[in-house]
């Protein structure tokens, strides 16, 4: 209907609007301004919100009903016990640290190697295809992760070690460590870059071997982005969850060794959320969950923000 | 200035959404006018591949209504169906009373009961494990709270694709509906399951597992067998013979695990619903019932079971008699038993 009438109308319309795009250009830059820092400051405002909303959600449950004693010290995770419910985080929290604590084990010397002969001794094409690999590594969905650990990895460490399930802290383990790689590695390399050549040439022209100038002179150059490579690793491997779910067996217990499969605080409020109702004490239960993930990346984040402050500091003097 | 720029921009926004609105006009013009009927879904994911095959054997009937079908869990639907965000909630476990009354809170209706078809729970394990069968107290020992057995020595079986002999206890998540029935068959209202075990979120999740894992024990339903693993014959006492699970041994009550499969409905189903509901019940329903590995109804139980208490005002057409109801509710509670 009135096609052909409404194509001329259409290109007028395109006309007019990129002249107006240019004249509010031209004319409004404090206006745009004003937006864009709008932008910038939106970032704060979220993350108020965020701890806002997981706040109001769990300080019900927090305040009243749980018992904070038995919620960090029990083991026993059994919202929906036919005997008495219990809300004990402890080997949800061990599950965590344990996962998380391996997958840094397997990631930091990985990742920092990497980055190494990535950023002083790969030639230029292998230098390039490098990165390009690793920032694919990146790209790779969670889930996807998840899979590999539970079709490919599982039946491999059953074969491998004798255990008698394969996916477990190992595979969780294994799997994370995989996936912070690329974001260590490319952040190191950043700030190992980052380092001038002529601390490079200085320390070859006194003799130091290329070893020597690595750890010597670009490790303490570098610190402080090596370290928030680090940390940043820390934080993806806490943070993580679809993966983790898939790969570490989802068994609430503590683990007694590599092969034992544990349960993770992020897997439990991705797996259990959904069936709880609003207002609920699991769903409260949740929630304050979530509020101790908040305030473990918090910490994570200002531990490595002081270090960095720290070690500029003593730079300078 | 800053006022003619605050102008500009609004205008420039109003001629974005102008061109927008040109190129999608007549696409969003069409979904506006359609009648189309939505009926949303959701829960039990034992029943999820049943629930997306009759809705689209029903788009044959009445392509004019479309059926939206998610999973998640008994709990999920049920959960949504007390929100109001669902029309029908499939839940493989009664509702509980809690819930029940949450309903009538939020809804101002009671959720009414239907029951679709029969399930027989399934005890999985690796295809390579020589254990035949196995009786209800040892599952109970085995999954629950403080339980005895956890070697294949201690069963008397010699798994020797099991290393460790450790048995893998496979599970699924708590919001389930299968976790719910599997553990009020085997340890009753009084006694939890045992931690520790591996909990999957899906039904399928434990056939994969336990299909690469030669130590593991797990349970599903029945249409979730594979060749890659097989199921076990179950005895109510140690020292009966087993039974094998299959859709005569299920109906006829003498397999131990079966449990009824439920639709739930917010008040009693009206119009499409009703004929939807009415149309699973139906022969053509549950051809599709038997075809994907789950026991029909028999033929007693094929009318929609109304709740004594219901105060709807105009009983169905499909409940012709009181007596009629009351008598296949009865039945009902048999097969479960």
């Amino acid at each position: 209907m009135g096609g052909a009438k409404a194509n001329p109308d259409s290109s007028i319309n395109k006309r007019s609007l990129l002249r107006t795009v240019q004249l509010t250009i031209d004319r409004c830059e404090p206006v745009i301004e004003w937006i864009i820092r709008l932008c910038g400051w939106s970032a704060i405002l979220f993350v108020f919100a965020i701890f806002f909303f997981v706040f109001r959600e769990g300080s019900g449950m927090l305040f009243e009903n749980l018992d904070l004693k038995e919620f960090f010290s029990s083991p026993n995770w059994r919202p929906n016990s036919v005997v008495r419910a219990q809300y004990g985080v402890l080997a949800l929290l061990i599950g965590t640290v344990a996962v998380t604590g391996l997958a840094m084990l397997i990631a930091v010397p990985l990742g920092l190697g990497a980055a190494i002969y990535v950023s002083e001794f790969a030639g230029n094409r292998a230098k390039e295809t490098l990165k390009v690999v690793i920032e694919l590594l990146a790209a790779i969905p969670s889930v996807v992760w998840g899979f590999i650990g539970y079709m490919v990895l599982g039946p491999i460490i059953i074969w491998a070690t004798d255990a008698p399930v394969g996916i477990n802290v190992l595979n969780g383990g294994i799997i994370l460590a995989l996936m912070s790689v690329p974001i260590i590695v490319s952040v190191s390399e950043d700030s190992l870059r980052a380092v001038p050549d002529s601390y490079r040439e200085a320390a070859l022209a006194l003799g130091a071997s290329r070893w020597e100038v690595v750890y010597r002179v670009l490790f303490p150059a570098a610190k402080n982005g090596l370290l928030a490579a680090v940390l940043l690793g820390v934080g993806r491997a806490i943070g993580e969850t679809m993966a983790v779910l898939m790969a570490t067996g989802h068994a609430v217990q503590i683990p007694n060794s590599l092969l034992d499969p544990v349960r993770t605080l992020t897997a439990t409020i991705a797996a259990e959320l959904g069936e709880t109702v609003s207002g609920d004490d699991h769903y409260g239960v949740l929630f304050v969950i979530g509020i101790v993930l908040f305030v473990v990346a918090f910490l994570v984040n200002l531990a490595a923000d002081l270090v960095v402050k720290g070690i500029g500091g003593e730079q300078h003097d | 200035m800053s006022r003619m720029c605050v102008a500009r921009i609004t205008y420039l926004v109003f001629m974005l959404s102008v061109l927008g609105c040109g190129s999608g006009g007549s696409g969003g013009n069409s979904s506006s006018s359609s009648t189309d009927t939505t009926i949303r879904v959701e829960g039990s994911d034992t029943m999820v591949n049943l629930a997306q095959a009759w809705a689209e054997e029903y788009k044959k009937v009445r392509p004019d209504i479309s059926i939206q079908v998610s999973g998640g869990g008994s709990g999920v639907g049920i959960a949504s169906l007390i929100d109001g965000v669902c029309q029908l909630a499939n839940a493989s476990r009664k509702m509980e009373e809690t819930e029940l009354k949450r309903a009538e809170a939020n809804t101002g209706k009671r959720p009414q009961e239907i029951i679709v078809g029969l399930d027989a729970l399934a005890v999985y394990v690796h295809k390579n494990n020589p254990i035949d069968s196995i009786s209800i107290p040892e599952l109970a020992e085995i999954y629950g709270d403080a339980g005895k057995i956890e070697s294949w020595s201690a069963l008397g079986i010699k798994n020797a694709g099991c290393a460790s002999d450790e048995i893998t206890r496979v599970s699924r998540q708590n919001n389930s509906g299968t976790y719910h029935y599997f553990r009020e068959a085997l340890l009753g209202n009084k006694r939890d399951f045992k931690l520790g075990s591996i909990d999957q979120s899906g039904s399928k999740d434990v056939v994969a597992l336990v299909s690469r894992t030669p130590c593991a024990i797990g349970y599903s339903g029945m249409g979730y067998k594979t060749d890659d693993l097989k199921w076990l014959k179950i005895s109510k006492e140690k020292g009966q013979t087993g039974v094998e699970p299959s859709v005569a041994t299920a109906s006829d009550g003498s397999y131990p695990i079966a449990r009824p499969l439920h639709i739930y409905t917010l008040g009693t189903p009206t119009g499409v619903l009703k004929e939807y509901i009415d149309w699973i019940r139906s022969d053509a329903g549950q051809q599709i019932v038997i075809d994907l590995g789950y026991v029909p109804l028999k033929n007693t139980d094929k009318s929609v079971t109304e709740d004594a208490d219901s105060t709807a005002d105009e009983s169905t057409a499909a409940t012709d008699a009181d007596a009629g109801t009351t008598k296949q509710a009865s039945d009902n509670d048999s097969v479960k038993e």
